[in-house]
């Protein structure tokens, strides 16, 4: 800590998750990291565009998926990708209380999402698919679970950021955190757009 | 930056007229990207949804919406678009390549078709 | 804390948290140089049981076993580190920088290397390692008995993990760090290529993470990926694992490249000829690496024009490795040469790597490939390009950089032994092996016949493994044997860049004011056009420095704890080291930690004293 040092008031700057060096560097480092991530969903996307035709004697897309559950997944996941986005806006206004509120908003979005993830799987398991049953289902399984996986990981980093911050006020230090936190999740919300598309709709269209 | 900042003292103060303008317009610009990306998603819904759609239209169809939405997401939602991004495409566009390349091959060149 | 209380502090406890990237280098170092050796025992004992036809030294399983672990050992964690370890200590120095972006995240890279690489070597006592190859291809590897295939999954992932950190760690570093001056077009090539690198790591590991997770999954829970029976299939391993393989063989060279281009030009005393052709030469070398991975795979029947396509792909890197060979002779061209020991290397690596390159341009022939493949020409190919540029790249960089990373400089008689014995000796071992891969020797054999022409070349290639050993005794021999020259260790090669600006030992904090660059090659600018000394680009303040902290090395025991709860299914296991982990990484998350300044009159006291 830097000690002997008085507590200087600090001035709101137009971007504070950039305005310092520390700031910069995760802003960067994160988006970097996203880039590798896009690869390894790329990974598993081909894997199971590779595998899906292989069923086997257990169901198959087509048997399984239901539009209107996928589609109010995909609302809701769209809905909290705008919710931090205010959550952003927010912050560069300085006001704090609504970032907060934002980002919980997105936080319980992203629980109702699991929750509808966690009864399609349940349901799917109920209709024959186990995760040993095809390669198809252990494709399927892998891509969307990962991919849920990162949902529930999401939920719970912002999580802790709301309750450890949550009346420190805007700081140099946190802006960055909550500022990388969002762009998390809307990579989440990109990667869904695939899911939804090349997973489902292909799945019951062709 | 001086190194007397203190990193964990609340920041004070509004932001600037010319921050608070932009931030009104970026309000306006977020929200018809999202309008526009529930469309988007419904578009393709609809496409796959309903009979009236042949597959060979609809399959084409809703993967360039795909293609749309996600570029919305990147440069509207995540301000891909901004000045200083510069590494940040050349990262993500490289990711999307590489990626691509995987899906291809892991979709056409696994033995089962001989190219 | 103050700047002395970060001083005084246990040895152990002090590597155990450092984040300092000159320790974090020499700890990469060390963990690399460790490994090296235990692959160079693995292979010295494959060439003893091949030294002569039928014998029975070490048994069928036990090759396999020894085989799987040099190929894992080489590649992932002796050649990676090594490298890493020069990168770690010398790129903040040659851009002028403090630090790196993330020195926590460049520690915990550290870790989980070697806490991956130690979980790998675990399998020993286990009950048998892996032995399917370091390619591991499914079904072998998935219908593998025993755990060792395991440990070479969980292994990889987690000290993958740790690569995976540490490039995205030089990427932001290379771009948000460097002095006011250093524009990307004034970088050394060492941090040029150690960039470009980087990002092959960012792309390629991830599908390699995958790779590793279908197949945990698939050997541990039962998924069906590879099982060709539930519809599975068997080749998405192999592009999986190529997708990341053949990026991963430029993620060793491209270093070893940039080690040359600062080799070549110190002891030539010319600037390095074509500077932005050798930029621009490693930027296509990196596209293209990720565009031929499928030349690996060329007899498992993707199609004619598919391998017709890679083919051409491949031979096409063959144009801009061809222009850094002809830079790095047009550099040595009319230059005063001096032949100390890392130009030696450097003069020696041209002519071997250029037969690595030849024979890689034959193997890309497809309609070729099919009589080389899995012969012992691909062991003789890959030894080439691997030994004869990314060893001879990594010794070079030893006898240049040691007098500045660790105060005195190896011994040039001893230096000039090891260089003739291991280049003799390398390429006794595999010239041959070219020929016995032409006469059908097949690659990953535990024994063969005799009486079929194999018995002499096989001896030959063995004596040559026992010559490269008896040097690289001399290397360990010298590296004790040289303490005593602690003279001219700051600038001992009359440099031409910012590392050797700085006193020997580095100060913790790099540069007591961060320097001004002002052109290409920046020290030998300012030793022939200003007044020898590098300009300051800011007034002497205090320096902010990040504190000493354990939870790498806790975060990383984590998931070691971890990967032994998914080895033996055993779920407490699995809970309580991801609580370790994830515990660790709340703790850093949640509890700020803005690190230290030193104060102004303990950077003049530095001065004063001459370091
Ligand atoms: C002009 C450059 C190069 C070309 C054209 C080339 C081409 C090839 C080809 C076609 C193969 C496949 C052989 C087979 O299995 O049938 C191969 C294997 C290999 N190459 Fe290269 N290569 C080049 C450079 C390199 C470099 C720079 C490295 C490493 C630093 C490298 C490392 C390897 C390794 C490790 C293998 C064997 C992989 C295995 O099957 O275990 N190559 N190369
Ligand atoms: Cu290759």
């Amino acid at each position: 800590m830097a000690d002997h040092q008085a507590v200087e008031k600090q001035t709101l700057p137009p971007n504070p998750e950039k305005a310092t060096l520390d700031g910069r560097n995760k802003y960067l480092g994160f988006w970097f990291f996203l880039g590798g991530e896009t690869v390894l969903f790329g990974s598993l996307f081909g894997t199971y565009l590779g595998l899906r035709g292989g069923v086997v004697d257990g169901p198959g897309p087509a048997d399984l998926f239901h539009l209107d559950l996928v589609f109010i997944m995909t609302m809701i996941l769209l809905t909290s990708s705008l919710t931090s986005v205010f959550a952003v806006i927010n912050m560069k206004r300085g006001n704090y209380k609504g970032l907060l509120m934002w980002m919980w908003a997105t936080v319980a979005l992203g629980i109702a999402f699991l929750g509808f993830e966690i009864y399609e799987f349940y349901e799917y398991y109920h209709a024959g698919l186990g995760f040993t049953t095809s390669a198809f289902a252990s494709s399927f399984y892998t891509l969307v679970g990962t991919h849920g996986a990162h949902v529930a990981f999401g939920v719970a980093w912002i999580t802790v950021l709301l309750i450890r911050y949550r009346n420190t006020g805007l700081t140099l230090t946190n802006a960055p955190k909550f500022n990388t936190a969002v762009l998390y999740w809307h990579f989440i919300d990109v990667v869904w757009v695939f899911i939804f598309t090349v997973v489902y709709l292909l799945g019951i269209g062709g | 930056m001086s190194s007397h900042q203190d990193p964990s003292a609340p920041l004070q103060g509004a932001p600037s007229k010319n921050t608070e303008r932009k931030l009104k317009n970026e309000t306006r610009t977020q929200l018809i990207s999202f309008i526009l990306m529930i469309f988007i998603t419904s578009m393709a819904f609809i496409s796959i949804g309903s009979d009236a759609v042949p597959n060979g239209f609809a399959i084409p169809f809703i993967l360039m919406l795909a293609g749309v939405q996600v570029v919305l997401q990147l440069y509207f939602f995540m301000h891909m678009n901004e000045k200083g991004t510069g590494w940040i495409n050349v990262m993500i566009w490289s990711g999307l390549f590489v990626a691509a390349l995987t899906v291809g091959a892991l979709m056409f060149l696994i033995g089962e078709v001989k190219y | 804390m103050s700047y002395a209380k970060a001083q005084s502090k246990n040895v152990v406890w002090d590597w155990l948290t450092t984040v300092d990237h000159k320790k974090v280098g020499i700890l990469y170092l060390a963990g690399g140089a460790f490994f090296f050796a235990l692959g160079g025992i693995e292979a010295v004992l494959m060439r003893i049981q091949l030294m002569f036809p039928d014998l029975a030294i070490v048994q069928a399983q036990t090759f396999n076993e020894l085989l799987t672990l040099h190929g894992t050992t080489m590649i992932f964690l002796a050649a990676m580190p090594l490298l890493f370890g020069f990168m770690n200590f010398i790129i903040p120095l040659q851009i002028g920088a403090r630090d790196v972006a993330f020195p926590f995240l460049n520690a915990l890279g550290f870790w989980l290397f070697f806490f991956g690489g130690l979980l790998l070597y675990v399998s020993l006592f286990t009950g048998g390692a892996p032995d399917a190859g370091w390619t591991a291809y499914v079904p072998l590897s998935s219908n593998s008995p025993g755990q060792g295939l395991d440990y070479y999954v969980l292994g990889l992932q987690v000290s993958g993990l740790g690569t995976l950190i540490g490039g995205i760690n030089f990427l932001v570093t290379i771009i948000n760090m460097r002095a006011p001056g250093m524009s990307m077009m004034r970088m050394p090539l060492f941090t040029w290529s150690s960039f470009v690198a980087s990002m092959l790591i960012l792309f390629a590991f991830p599908a390699l993470t995958i790779g590793l997770l279908l197949l945990m999954l698939e050997r541990l829970f039962g998924a069906t990926y590879f099982a060709v029976d539930f519809g599975g299939n068997v080749i998405i391993w192999q592009h999986l694992f190529w997708i990341f393989g053949h990026p991963e063989v430029y993620i060793l060279i491209l270093p070893a490249f940039g080690i040359f281009s600062e080799v070549i030009p110190t002891f030539a005393k010319k600037r390095l000829f074509g500077y932005s052709a050798m930029v621009f030469a490693t930027l296509i070398i990196g596209f293209l690496g990720f565009m031929v991975w499928a030349h690996h795979m060329f007899t498992v029947g993707m199609g004619p024009v598919a391998n017709a396509i890679f083919a051409v792909a491949t031979m096409a890197i063959a144009v801009p490795t061809g222009i850094k060979i002809f830079n790095w002779l047009l550099t040595l061209w009319g230059g005063r040469i001096q032949f100390t020991t890392a130009n030696l290397f450097a003069l020696g690596f041209l002519p071997s790597f250029v037969m690595g390159g030849v024979t890689g341009v034959m193997l890309a022939t497809s309609a070729a490939n099919y009589q080389f493949h899995d012969t012992y020409f691909v062991v003789a190919h890959f030894h080439y390009v691997i030994i004869g540029g990314v060893v001879l790249g990594i010794f070079a960089a030893a006898f240049y950089w040691w007098p500045k990373m660790f105060g005195y400089r190896l011994s040039e008689t001893l230096g000039k032994w090891f260089f003739w014995l291991f280049l003799i000796g390398f390429h006794m071992t595999f010239f041959v092996q070219h020929f016995l891969g032409l006469m059908g020797m097949p690659r990953r054999v535990a024994s063969f016949l005799p009486g079929q022409g194999l018995d002499a070349m096989n001896f030959i290639s063995t004596l040559g493994a026992f010559l490269m050993s008896i040097a690289f005794i001399i290397f360990l021999i010298a590296i004790f044997a040289s303490t005593k020259n602690r003279d001219n260790v700051q600038d001992p090669w009359d440099g031409r860049t910012l590392e050797w600006t700085v006193p020997t030992p580095v100060p913790e904090y790099n540069f007591a004011q961060t320097p001004l660059v002002r052109d290409l090659d920046p020290y030998w600018y300012e030793k022939h056009e200003g007044d020898g000394k590098i300009k300051a680009a800011e007034p002497l303040g205090e320096i902010h420095m990040p504190n000493a902290t354990i939870l790498p090395v806790t975060i990383s025991a984590g998931l070691i704890v971890a990967s032994f709860g998914f080895i033996y299914h055993i779920l407490p296991l699995i809970i309580g080291g991801f609580i370790i982990t994830f515990g660790a990484m709340f703790v850093r998350s949640v509890k700020e930690d803005h690190g230290y300044h030193i104060p102004v009159e303990d950077i003049k006291r530095d001065k004063e004293e001459g370091k």
